[in-house]
């Protein structure tokens, strides 16, 4: 092991989100001890309202960058921290309120609002890559909290993390789960979304819903012709598959305009 | 030659478990035939057929009582030998030395019930591969030894089926200590049954059973001989390991790019693939770490991936490496064939691509559904 003076330190950060993702590391309930242990929780508000101050080892990211303000205030972040991963969908690939990206802000705005003049936010929702040098990203929504546990360690070790990105399919396999869309006719996103649940939906005989985002290499087009063909699907109901959780990761964005009519 | 009747097959099941076997048959679970743990027939599915085809899985109701109306379901019997995930070690510090400690290797007593055709022939090459070659993987072959085989030979062919093409089937040739033909002329649930080992004889002699008549012998010949012209799929498998190694330009493959999902449904399926790859993990204090086996496949990015980047970086790249290395490299690696002609790559791929279809196209051999 390197030799360490003093403990690394982790700082959590929020930008717009649900907090699940954050919330998920206080959910690593049997490993939080060890955590604590080997780590120094230096700014993580939803767990204390001690901060020490930066600059600091890790920062794990949450949120998508959605105002002015959270675009200025990432660049601030990375260049206080040594390691930033980005966590959950909505760091990742801009999230469910990367919907909005299909559409014009100013007219949501207006309808929402009743002082719209007040609002203040870019006309997208982006994932924090787009801002600035991402070390590692964890996908999902919310994260699987062993990736937290797994990135943390390897950190701490000096290893590569053991993140997959291939896709769910392997999972499902790995686990004996029958496949929902060749035994059933459930229309799937496994075949092109990234592992990392442990096949959650498909376990329970649902259709996976894509919340890890794009895997390595995707062929969204002909599972969209098959969702046609051979699940009955319409085309919205094909466009509203992959317009989901990770609408703003490109290939499912692309793949969703696609079947707009 | 012996005459099961329909209480047979639970007595031959008492008996292996009275012998100490730990018992896998197949179940029903999901709309699906899955291997998993049997204590007697009442939990194997009865009076149900599958319809299969090219990513197309449906189960339905015969209406009689036979035991074997279906065929395949997307388990195969590797699991339980090639274990998908499975521990290799685990490390300690222990002050300043590091102790690994590797998983014991264990035997196991089973007994496999219902193993079709070509799945002893995927048995028999994965063996090649796992245990037979200069290196052996010591879990596979201490799992594999003493394993009890009852084979069921196939009368009702599934869809995606083409065995009789691949020369592994309908009918065992080898490999099973028990092969079982049920006579489903009559409802199902008799069974010719015959001997292919010392033990499998002991056995058959110890459920009571009676000798088969020349009439039920004969029944049992033109059942299989009609399953071998009900394949749901045919493939010319002369000539096909020499015409598939010239294909490398083959413009077929630049078509698959589009069809191919590099899923790795197919590879996890077919009960031959052995590729894996080890994960280390660790503990947070770095004080004890272990390294676990689990099944990869040659359609991730990563299997291919050497300084700088993957090998295989398009989907029709790594088809047509699976695909080549399936039905022809195959050959020169361990003298057979990597395909049984079960069809389960072509069942549960999610956009049915059919390996007898696409083989076809490359070779501009006859074959297809």
């Amino acid at each position: 092991m390197p030799l360490r003076t003093s403990k690394p330190k982790l700082a959590v950060w929020k930008f717009s989100s649900c907090d699940g993702c954050q919330l998920s590391l206080l959910d690593c309930e049997d490993e939080l001890l060890a955590v604590a242990a080997a780590i120094e929780i230096a700014n993580f508000p939803e767990a204390s309202r001690a901060v020490v101050r930066g600059p600091y080892s890790v920062s794990l990211v949450e949120g998508s960058i959605t105002t002015p303000e959270e675009a200025e205030r990432i660049h601030k972040i990375r260049r206080n921290s040594r390691i930033v991963v980005a966590i959950g969908a909505c760091a990742t690939s801009g999230g469910l309120q990367a919907l909005r990206n299909f559409q014009d802000v100013g007219d949501l705005s207006r309808a929402v609002y009743a002082h719209p003049e007040y609002i203040e936010s870019l006309n997208n929702s982006t994932p924090i890559s787009d801002h600035i040098y991402v070390d590692h990203e964890l996908r999902g929504c919310p994260v699987n909290k062993a990736h937290l546990v797994e990135v943390l360690s390897a950190f701490l070790n000096d290893r590569k993390p053991n993140l997959p990105n291939h896709a769910v399919c392997i999972e499902c396999k790995r686990a004996g789960t029958v496949c929902v869309m060749t035994a059933h006719g459930t229309p799937c996103l496994g075949p092109v979304t990234q592992a990392g649940c442990d096949a959650l939906c498909p376990r329970y005989n649902r259709g996976c819903f894509g919340c890890f985002g794009p895997r390595e290499n995707p062929n969204t087009a002909y599972l969209a012709t098959r969702y046609r063909e051979e699940c009955g699907q319409t085309p919205d109901e094909v466009l509203r598959l992959f317009r989901g959780i990770n609408a703003g990761a490109e290939p499912f964005r692309r793949e969703s305009l696609r079947h707009e009519t | 030659m012996y005459l099961l009747e329909p209480d047979g097959l639970e007595t031959l099941l008492a008996i292996l478990r009275e012998k100490g076997y730990r018992i896998t048959g197949p179940k029903l679970r999901d709309g699906s035939v899955v291997l998993g743990t049997i204590d007697s027939t009442a939990s194997m599915p009865r009076g149900i057929r599958d319809h299969q085809g090219p990513g197309r899985y449906r189960l339905e109701e015969t209406g009689d009582d036979s035991w074997f109306s279906y065929t395949l379901g997307s388990d195969s019997w590797k699991k339980l030998f090639f274990h998908p995930n499975k521990p290799l070690f685990n490390a300690r510090r222990d002050g300043g030395l590091l102790q690994i400690e590797p998983e014991p290797v264990r035997e196991s007593l089973q007994a496999l019930i219902g193993v079709r055709p070509c799945e002893l022939q995927a048995l028999a090459v994965q063996d090649r591969v796992l245990a037979k070659g200069e290196f052996v993987d010591r879990h596979y072959a201490a799992s594999r030894k003493g394993t009890f085989i009852v084979a069921v030979n196939c009368t009702v062919p599934g869809g995606t089926c083409f065995c009789a093409s691949m020369g592994t089937g309908p009918k065992a040739s080898g490999g099973y200590d028990i092969a079982l033909t049920e006579l489903a002329a009559d409802g199902g649930g008799r069974f010719v049954a015959r001997a292919g080992t010392g033990l499998g004889e002991r056995l058959l002699a110890a459920t009571a059973c009676g000798k088969a008549d020349k009439g039920e012998i004969e029944l049992e010949r033109k059942l299989l001989e009609a399953a071998a012209g009900k394949m749901g799929r045919t493939i010319v498998a002369d000539g096909l390991a020499a015409a598939l190694a010239g294909s490398h330009d083959h413009p077929r493959w630049e078509e698959l790019e589009d069809r191919c999902l590099a899923c790795a449904n197919c590879t996890m399926v077919c009960p031959t693939c052995y590729c894996y790859t080890v994960e280390d993990s660790t503990d947070l204090s770095g004080a004890t770490a272990a390294r676990t086996r689990v099944w990869d496949s040659c359609f991730t990015a990563d299997h291919s991936y050497l300084h700088g980047g993957s090998v295989r970086e398009t989907r029709g790249a790594r088809y047509r490496q699976w695909l080549t290395h399936k039905l022809s490299t195959w050959h020169e690696q361990f003298g057979s064939s990597g395909c049984t002609g079960c069809g389960r790559c072509i069942t549960w791929c999610p956009v049915g691509i059919d390996i007898t279809e696409e083989a076809q196209a490359v070779c501009g051999t006859a074959g297809g559904s």
